[in-house]
């Protein structure tokens, strides 16, 4: 493994593979009467959060705490950032102190490679802007194997605001990575250029896109995110976009929903389909936390830097 | 290098051992097998096995991988972390005989783990311990209860067990390092 956790490019298809095993391992400890073991006693994690964040945080928290890490969170909301300090400036002082990893979330694309280049300690990138969120990625490969026994050869389905997405754009980097047949869909205007490059298949007909789909995953309309009209109303999106129990039906007979979180409810989703029983959106929250417990062991030990 | 134990050796000292834990624990239903990965888990299924073929009593069996507990994880940030396997330990320990199972008993800092390890899925009433080979050179104050062989080794030997489960086939080799 590298120092890092930045990209999902920072990983081969065999580190892929030792995360994902070393969370099945990881996952039997969150099913104990007692929680914990004592593998990262003493290490020091920062949860560094400059964007609002229930899911992912608490379960990097989680997972810190049942490796027996010190773990604190530093809120920004509630920091010397809002005295206008700049990322550099905090994230040197943070270090200054000695964390032995720190796991940053930022509005910008490649925040956490600022923090690589500074810091000694090490770094997972726990969502940069819309660029990369490599553990979301991790443990959603993580939930497909374990309803497929593999992700070679499925068709993943992703659907959404692709553009302001950076869950897509390291699924993407890891499915192909291992194989998956990856087609991505969404309004014209919400489809970044050049996307096929990165080797999925596009289309902006759903119905097309789902078809014989193995695993369809839903993206959320990031309207923090949008500057701008990219489609006419909400409602107009679902109708058009929305994931049905009449789109669902078009895929394989077992197929699974997923859904990184948060859900909007009425936009992308269905509530029926949101709970119904192909979703297994819940049972991805659940694999989160053995996902970043695996990746936080990982990262814990040597590297081909040192 | 010599093969100090071969199939039939093995096979003789895991019956001697099943004859030996029966002798000694009278309550069978308080029984349970917890094997340490890797090479403890086969020879606590085959105890299992023995004592089943024996008295017709199926004795609940564990798998207990100690990697997380290891007291040299952190200590040589060079290399690679160890690969964790799971751990699948189905039956509650409170208030049974744990026979902790393992293929060699070198320092003792694996079984130190172990104990730590099992200690946290509740509270036995007892924890026995069962190896293959006794290589001596303890660094803990630990002790086998029951043990196929003691085998006298110097320090630049190594003790190899291969396990027909994982190795194709059962035999005990020594070889200098």
């Amino acid at each position: 493994m590298k120092k890092d956790l930045l990209s999902i490019s920072d990983l081969t298809s065999d580190e892929i593979y030792l995360v994902l095993d070393t969370a099945d391992a990881m996952r039997e400890i969150g099913q104990r009467p007692i929680k914990k073991v004592p593998t990262l006693r003493g290490k020091t994690v920062v949860n560094l959060f400059y964007e609002p964040s229930t899911r992912t945080r608490t379960s990097f928290e989680i997972a810190e705490k049942r490796l027996s890490a010190d773990t604190l969170n530093i809120a920004v909301a509630a920091s010397s950032v809002l005295k206008g300090e700049t990322l550099a400036d905090t994230a040197m002082n943070i270090e200054a102190m000695s964390p032995d990893m720190i796991v940053i979330r930022h509005p910008s694309s490649g925040a956490g490679h600022l923090l690589s280049r500074i810091c000694r300690s090490r770094i997972i990138n726990a969502g940069d802007g819309m660029h990369e969120h490599p553990t979301q990625a991790l443990l959603d490969a993580f939930t497909i194997r374990q309803h497929k026994q593999r992700i070679e050869g499925l068709k993943v389905t992703i659907v959404g605001d692709l553009l302001h997405s950076r869950v897509l754009r390291s699924n993407v980097l890891l499915l192909t990575k291992l194989g998956a047949e990856v087609w991505v869909a969404g309004p014209r205007t919400l489809v970044p250029a050049g996307i096929e490059q990165m080797g999925v298949r596009v289309s902006t007909d759903i119905d097309r896109a789902v078809a014989d789909a193995d695993v369809i995953m839903m993206l959320r309309i990031q309207q923090e995110r949008m500057n701008g009209a990219f489609f006419p109303s909400l409602r107009e999106y679902f109708e058009v976009f929305g994931m049905t129990r009449a789109r669902v039906a078009r895929a394989k007979p077992d197929v699974i929903v997923m859904h990184p979180g948060p859900m909007n409810r009425g936009v992308e989703i269905a509530s029926d389909v949101a709970d119904g029983p192909a979703s297994v959106i819940l049972e991805q929250v659940a694999n989160g936390v053995a996902v970043r417990m695996a990746v936080l062991y990982l990262l814990a030990g040597g590297s081909e830097a040192d | 290098m010599p093969v100090v134990m071969d199939g039939a050796r093995v096979g003789r000292s895991l019956a001697r051992i099943a004859h030996e834990i029966l002798e000694r624990n009278h309550d069978l239903e308080q029984l349970a097998l917890v094997g340490i990965r890797r090479r403890g888990v086969p020879l606590a299924r085959r105890l299992s096995q023995i004592i089943r073929d024996i008295h017709q009593v199926e004795i609940p069996t564990g798998a207990l991988d100690i990697t997380l507990y290891r007291d040299d994880l952190m200590r040589t940030a060079v290399a690679a972390q160890p690969i964790i396997h799971k751990t699948e330990i189905g039956f509650s320990i409170d208030d049974k005989r744990i026979l902790l199972v393992d293929d060699v008993l070198y320092t003792g800092r694996t079984i130190r783990a172990a104990l730590d390890a099992l200690i946290e899925f509740g509270r036995p009433r007892a924890i026995q311990l069962v190896v293959l080979v006794d290589r001596g050179h303890r660094e803990l104050p630990i002790k086998a209860d029951y043990v196929g062989k003691n085998l006298p080794t110097s320090l630049t030997q190594s003790v190899q067990v291969r396990l027909q489960e994982i190795d194709g086939r059962d035999e005990v080799e020594v070889q200098e390092s």
